[in-house]
């Protein structure tokens, strides 16, 4: 195959991943619609802890009884089954895309060299850490949340970020690179899914208890929460570990200087900073919670404002992705 | 952990010559240290560092961007001075900003002190014992066996040693305690210690290292010293007498040019080669220089950070003598390289004579007006005004070599007076009018920049860094609970307790109860059960 039709196929296959995520959603959404007739089927086992996840999961086992409702329940759960697939048929999709871009450039690369490969890679993670820790963290629930990020996500990238395939420049040739950007990937997944747990968890807490609808299917606050918790505290050391560690490691190879205040650097290091907060909150009594809550969402503000808006705002970033080299440094690096 | 105990004490021993309110130097002192190593300190101690970050990412840093801070400086003149005073130009050395993170590892050091101490202590405890009512425990459950106690009792140790607890004896009064996750306090503590280590070198590498640049012609040598930097930033306590006496010449710069697809006209394969002797009397040895690979000599460190062009250009004075000749380093003002310099020929007879202007790697002519194409020397020349007269480099005031000082001198005209430009292609000349001189524009010669930099203590930075992540691994990961079996007559009560914050003991408790009845009593569960709850 040519690095053209590698290109060719890397778009059809973005084009064919976002058509089947919006499926997927669709899916999502008609069970949510059937969902507002079942009333939850709750479990009296359902407490702190003991299967809490699973029980308070997409509990969909119907209230015995009428036939409708068994037809319904049915519809509830094809529906959510079929969502679920085409979540992870766009997933495998979303790879080809990713892989077409890597294969489509000569010399063949990791599929980040601008905001658009990344964006790519980034929803890509969101969607895979879905469809792998789905079960042990019981998030089935978030099928439809995850769908329509994705699905926007990649078309926010598709309009405005697209760019043709291209080589990379020269700074960013660095096998440090491969890991900084893989990891700082990965942890921009799980802290946006974590993310949108403390959403929920904030509007579930607000709303207070609730017996039909979709919010009903979303877990108790508690759990919302905890699994908020587990996310930002995996996400959190992968991030220390791209941000602090090979990302100065990098920087110093190719910038002669580990730490340089740049401001892309500055902002990793507030989401750091704000993370670390978040950890510090839900270890401290009267800031567990709500304000936790809210300090991860200012975590993932910031995290979402370093890869996007600094780019607009800054005037001396070396991370430019678009903009050509600067004046003095030109065989210095223009980062991403 | 910021809570601050109720002054029960104070209740009990009140003392009636003291009004409420009223403290002594010493409580304050005791009470301001409380309240500056308690937690939610550290949390807005945090949230104000992060905040007070922000400033320098947005407005231009004098030790990130000279060139960019002094534009904006002169973009903004109304502005500037109030910046200055607040030092938001070098916010990351300000004292405000290092007021914030000092007070913070004091909050951290004066937390983890005390912390270590526990901690050693807890280390070594055995866990303790059941308390009376397991079912006030907020995850229990209970059973009825038919063992006897001591059995039941006798297989929890087993299974809960197997589970990799830590296992209390205490048969004697009915009931097993166990605990487990020792290691997550450890790992916490050695965390926070390592962001200490971190800050440290850290601090090292600005106090005692150094960063230069120089900007050197393609053929040309450089001796490590001083004198020999074009820019040179040293740390406050740095000794130049340490510096590595290394020496090396630039031998041949390459550099490839993209010339089709979307980053047509990117330059990539850049690579210096270098000799160079680690001393004067060491034997040379050669290194190819490239981006992200540096050429360590000792604790030296030497980066290919830029290039550019160097044509080289010759002034005859008026009398027909040589007066300037060599190649001159232009900086380049965009990704062509289109280029920006001045050539002075202080020494012309009888005025000096000034060039200032462009150099083009690949010129074009669009409607008359000079245009550059792309960086690669396809079709380089020169464009550029001339002056004469007083230059100002008599004065003795310091001058950049980048920009020419024509406040005194006169643009060179035409006869007629219409306007005059020495445009060249290599090995062309041109006289200047009215018998000033002329100009021949000899070829095109390569620069590099180089960053020659020492920064110490980034060793003890990275290793502390990762030693944080560890700790941080354990922290986040290990799961510290306590268990406790209780058997009492047929009643087996089992009971946990989360001591982290992801807590999800329940399972857990369900893991015991169930290995405790596979061993008891293969079966189904009986109807005596009791869910947990
Ligand atoms: C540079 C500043 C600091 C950073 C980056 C930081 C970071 C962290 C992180 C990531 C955790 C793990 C949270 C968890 O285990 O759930 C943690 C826990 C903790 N930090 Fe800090 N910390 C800092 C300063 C401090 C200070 C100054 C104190 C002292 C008051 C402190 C006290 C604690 C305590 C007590 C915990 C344990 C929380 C728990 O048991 O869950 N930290 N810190």
């Amino acid at each position: 195959m040519t690095n053209q039709s590698w290109e060719t196929l890397s778009n059809q296959a973005v084009a064919a991943a976002g058509i089947v995520y919006f499926l997927s959603l669709l899916s999502y959404l008609v069970q949510w619609a059937s969902l507002r007739k079942v009333p939850v089927g709750r479990k009296a086992t359902v407490s702190v802890g003991v299967g809490g996840l699973q029980a308070a999961g997409l509990d969909t086992s119907p209230v015995a009884g009428d036939g409708s409702t068994t037809t319904n329940a049915r519809r509830v759960e094809m529906t959510g089954r079929l969502g679920l697939i085409l979540l992870g048929l766009a997933c495998a999709l979303h790879f080809v895309a990713l892989l077409g871009r890597g294969m489509a450039a000569d010399p063949n690369r990791v599929p980040w060299g601008n905001m658009y490969e990344f964006t790519l890679s980034g929803t890509f993670v969101v969607a895979l850490i879905f469809v792998v820790a789905r079960r042990r963290l019981g998030l089935d629930w978030a099928g439809p949340i995850v769908a329509a990020v994705v699905v926007t996500l990649l078309m926010v990238g598709v309009i405005w970020l697209y760019e043709p395939v291209a080589p990379l420049t020269e700074a960013l040739n660095s096998y440090w690179l491969v890991i900084h950007v893989v990891s700082a990937v990965i942890s921009t997944g799980g802290f946006t899914l974590g993310g949108l747990c403390s959403i929920l968890y904030l509007v579930k807490e607000r709303k207070g208890p609730t017996t039909s609808g979709y919010l009903s299917r979303v877990p108790e606050p508690v759990v919302l929460d905890r699994t908020a918790y587990r996310l930002h505290a995996f996400a959190f050391p992968v991030w220390t570990f791209a941000v602090l560690i090979t990302g100065p490691i990098w920087a110093h190879q190719a910038w002669s200087s580990y730490w340089n205040w740049d401001p892309k650097e500055v902002w990793a290091f507030i989401t750091w900073v704000v993370y670390a907060a978040y950890l510090h909150a839900r270890a401290t009594a009267g800031w567990r919670g709500r304000n936790a809550a809210y300090l991860a969402l200012l975590g993932m503000a910031t995290l979402w404002f370093n890869f996007i808006g600094i780019n607009y705002f800054s005037t001396t970033s070396q991370h430019s992705y678009a903009s050509g080299a600067p004046a003095l440094t030109s065989a210095a690096p223009a980062h991403r | 952990m910021s809570q601050t105990k109720l002054p029960e004490a104070h209740a009990d021993a009140p003392e009636p010559e003291r009004r409420t309110g009223e403290l002594t130097l010493r409580e304050l002192g005791r009470w301001t240290w409380r309240q500056l190593t308690s937690m939610r300190t550290a949390l807005v101690l945090l949230l104000l560092l992060a905040l007070v970050a922000i400033p320098g990412s947005v407005i231009p840093q004098s030790g990130v961007d000279s060139l960019k801070t002094s534009r904006w400086q002169s973009d903004h003149p109304k502005l500037t001075p109030i910046y200055e005073k607040l030092q938001l130009f070098s916010v990351y050395d300000s004292p405000w900003f290092a007021a914030i993170y000092i007070l913070l590892m004091v909050s951290l050091v004066g937390c983890i002190i005390p912390r270590t101490l526990l901690y050693w202590r807890a280390m070594r405890a055995a866990p303790p014992a059941a308390p009376r009512n397991l079912d006030r425990l907020p995850v229990h459950t209970s059973y009825d066996a038919t063992d006897p106690p001591a059995e039941v009792l006798a297989r929890a140790r087993v299974l809960l040693r197997k589970r990799r607890y830590r296992v209390l004896d205490g048969s004697d009064q009915g009931w097993v305690a166990a605990e487990r996750g020792y290691l997550r306090e450890a790992g916490n503590l050695l965390f926070h210690l390592a962001v200490v280590l971190v800050l440290v070198g850290f601090a090292m590498g600005g106090l005692f290292g150094y960063k230069g640049g120089v900007i050197l012609v393609v053929g040309n040598g450089f001796t490590n010293g001083l004198t020999q930097y074009d820019d040179f930033d040293p740390g406050s306590l740095f000794d130049p007498s340490s510096m590595e006496p290394f020496s090396f010449k630039v031998d041949q710069f390459d550099v490839q040019w993209i010339d089709s697809g979307p980053r047509q006209g990117m330059a990539r394969g850049f690579n210096a080669h270098l000799q160079y002797r680690e001393s004067p009397d060491a034997p040379q040895q050669t290194y190819d220089l490239r981006v992200n690979h540096p050429l360590k000599i000792g604790n030296t460190e030497v980066f290919l950070i830029g290039h550019g062009y160097a044509p080289v250009i010759t002034i005859r004075d008026g009398d027909g003598d040589i007066a300037y000749s060599g190649p001159t380093v232009f900086l380049p003002e965009d990704a062509g390289f289109r280029s920006f310099g001045v050539v002075p020929a202080y020494d012309a007879k009888p005025t000096p004579i000034g060039l200032q202007g462009w150099f083009f790697p690949t010129y074009i002519s669009v409607d008359g007006n000079p245009m550059n194409l792309m960086g690669d020397l396809k079709n380089p020349a020169i464009s550029m005004e001339a002056y004469v007269g007083d230059l100002g480099n008599d004065d003795g005031s310091p001058q950049s070599i980048y920009e020419l000082d024509t406040s005194k001198a006169a643009k060179v005209t035409k006869a007629d007076g219409s306007m005059f430009r020495v445009d060249l292609s290599p090995g062309q000349s041109v006289k200047l009018p009215n018998g000033a001189g002329s100009v021949t524009f000899e070829g095109v010669e390569r620069w590099t920049r180089l960053q020659i930099s020492r920064t110490p203590g980034m060793h003890l930075a990275l290793g502390g860094m990762v030693a944080a992540l560890v700790g941080l691994l354990l922290s986040l990961f290990i799961r510290p609970r306590r268990v406790w079996v209780r058997a009492d007559g047929h009643t087996v009560q089992v009971a946990g307790l989360d001591r982290s914050t992801a807590g999800d003991v329940g399972a857990e408790v369900e893991e015991v109860v169930k290995g405790l009845r596979q061993l008891n009593e293969p079966g189904p569960p009986g109807p005596g059960e009791k869910e947990p709850a």
